[in-house]
């Protein structure tokens, strides 16, 4: 072992054991030194880090090769890959995902309304009409067709209404439908998929700060 | 009356879903506003399926029909039929044996906007449906009507037509509830005026009860909008005078606190 550089730096931290990986050397540099480093810490159980790349940009191909290494020299397993950098298309693809879209309209029987990201709509969405968000949908007036949030699998999303009278409630892969009797809405809900009951329930919104209280902080939501 | 270089309007009555009641409406609104010394011209468009004229008494006077228009083998004042009751008002009948895709949405606004300087009103019968058909009868109009009676189904079908309706060239919606029937509305058998207002959120014309007089009218084919005295003749008089701008309140039969205030709300902040 040398001391004269330190291109793989370890430190422990609250969310585990996190790997700084230098951005400034070769990266056939780091990889070497990330073996060593990896045969010398060597632990018998086995146990999760965070590799970071700071701000070097990683292509494909390189975190293939990072895991590959990781895998074959040791019993540390990557939880998470992290970075100060994005690509252009990454910060993109964050910002369609986590801006609010928002719209004023009746969307009425027939008619499909589908966003990426979070959908805001001032009106009503009709018996037969449908919004589909890959995010949350708050509906400012009467929901009494489908609502879908979280279309794309994300669990978290939520359906908010003024007034809540669905045909169905969609969240990820989950859906609820209304009772067969006849049922009365009710005004500004929202609704969630319970982790304790793996179910869409619905409840008053002033509950949401506490299911939810952290909804709309882009970071949380990450990419 | 519309001075010379006036254009009269065109307004096509349609709904979505069947028999609620176009035809009779079409009819007893022409009728209305004839009666008003409008004059006023009814295109059916529902071809292969026409009833407008059965309705209006005119059926035994059909020589030519629309699509004898389009396809030129005559001239359309040669169609026109004038009814039996008011010169004022004209039927262009649609066609029993052709179909819906023997016209375009283009030929049928060519023939609406060759009778509108005629007229003061074209009032366009719409067929069931959102086909070609529908299509055809929605190309030429300015405003629309949409029908509907106070079931589920019809709501249904009333709001998908109004969102198809966004999408066309039509400047204002206006709703007709028909075939209502007090008793069930209060009861809550039946959707309520205020809920299908509600629901649809369009301009409400006029609510229309479920009355034998208008079967009866029909079955002899005078349209009840000729009586004077029925429920039904009343509130289709009284929605022609809303289509000329004046504002009058609902009928009796529907007073209730929250709808009434609510249709005065609505016929007041329409003014003129």
């Amino acid at each position: 072992m040398s001391v004269k550089n330190h291109y793989v730096t370890m430190k422990g931290t609250n969310d585990g054991i996190v790997v700084y990986l230098d951005d400034q050397c070769s990266f056939n540099l780091l990889l070497e030194e990330l073996k060593d480093k990896l045969l010398v810490s060597q632990k018998a159980e086995e146990t999760e880090i965070i590799l970071h790349s700071q701000y070097r940009y990683l292509r494909k191909e390189q975190v293939d090769e990072l895991k590959k290494i990781v895998e074959e020299n040791s019993h540390f397993i990557i939880k998470k890959l992290d970075s100060y950098v994005l690509t252009n298309e990454e910060a993109e693809e964050w910002f369609e995902k986590t801006t609010l879209k928002s719209t004023v309209k009746t969307i009425r029987s027939g008619q499909v309304l589908q966003v990426n990201g979070d959908i805001l709509i001032v009106g009503d969405v009709n018996p037969g009409g449908m919004v589909i968000a890959t995010g949350n949908v708050f509906i400012l007036g009467k929901l009494r067709g489908i609502a879908h949030a979280g279309y794309e699998g994300d669990t978290n999303c939520i359906v908010v209404a003024s007034y809540m009278h669905p045909n169905q409630i969609r969240i990820a892969h989950k859906i609820s439908r209304a009772p067969d009797y006849e049922t009365e809405g009710s005004d500004r809900e929202f609704a969630f998929i319970n982790p304790a009951t793996d179910q869409i329930e619905v409840e008053s919104i002033q509950q949401l700060q506490k299911i939810r209280p952290k909804l709309l902080d882009v970071f949380e939501r990450g990419l | 009356m519309k001075g010379v270089y006036e254009m009269g309007e065109a307004i096509v009555i349609t709904s979505g879903k069947g028999g609620v009641g176009k035809s009779t409406t079409t009819a007893n609104i022409g009728t209305a506003l004839a009666l008003l010394g409008q004059k006023v011209c009814l295109v059916d468009t529902d071809i292969g399926l026409r009833n407008l004229d059965v309705v209006l008494g005119l059926e035994n006077r059909i020589i030519f029909n629309i699509i004898d228009v389009v396809e030129g083998r005559c001239k359309i004042q040669q169609a026109l039929i004038k009814d039996k009751r008011f010169d004022c008002l004209h039927l262009l009948p649609a066609a029993q044996t052709n179909d819906k895709n023997d016209m375009t949405a283009e030929q049928v606004k060519d023939i609406v906007d060759q009778l509108k300087p005629d007229y003061d009103y074209v009032l366009i019968d719409s067929p069931a449906g959102i086909e070609q058909g529908f299509v055809n009868a929605v190309a030429g109009a300015d405003k629309a009507i949409v029908v509907t009676t106070p079931e589920k189904s019809s709501v249904r079908d009333a709001d998908r037509v109004i969102g198809l309706l966004e999408k066309e060239n039509i400047d204002q919606t206006y709703l007709i509830v028909n075939r209502m029937r007090k008793h069930m509305m209060d009861s809550g058998d039946m959707l309520s005026v205020d809920d299908i207002v509600s629901t649809l959120s369009v301009e409400l014309l006029g609510a229309v009860l479920d009355d034998e007089d208008v079967i009866r009218a029909s079955h002899h084919g005078e349209p009840v909008a000729f009586q004077p005295d029925t429920r039904a003749s009343i509130s289709y008089r009284n929605i022609a005078r809303r289509i000329l701008g004046e504002s009058v309140p609902l009928m009796a039969f529907d007073e209730e606190k929250g709808f009434m205030s609510r249709v005065k709300r609505i016929f007041g902040i329409k003014g003129s």
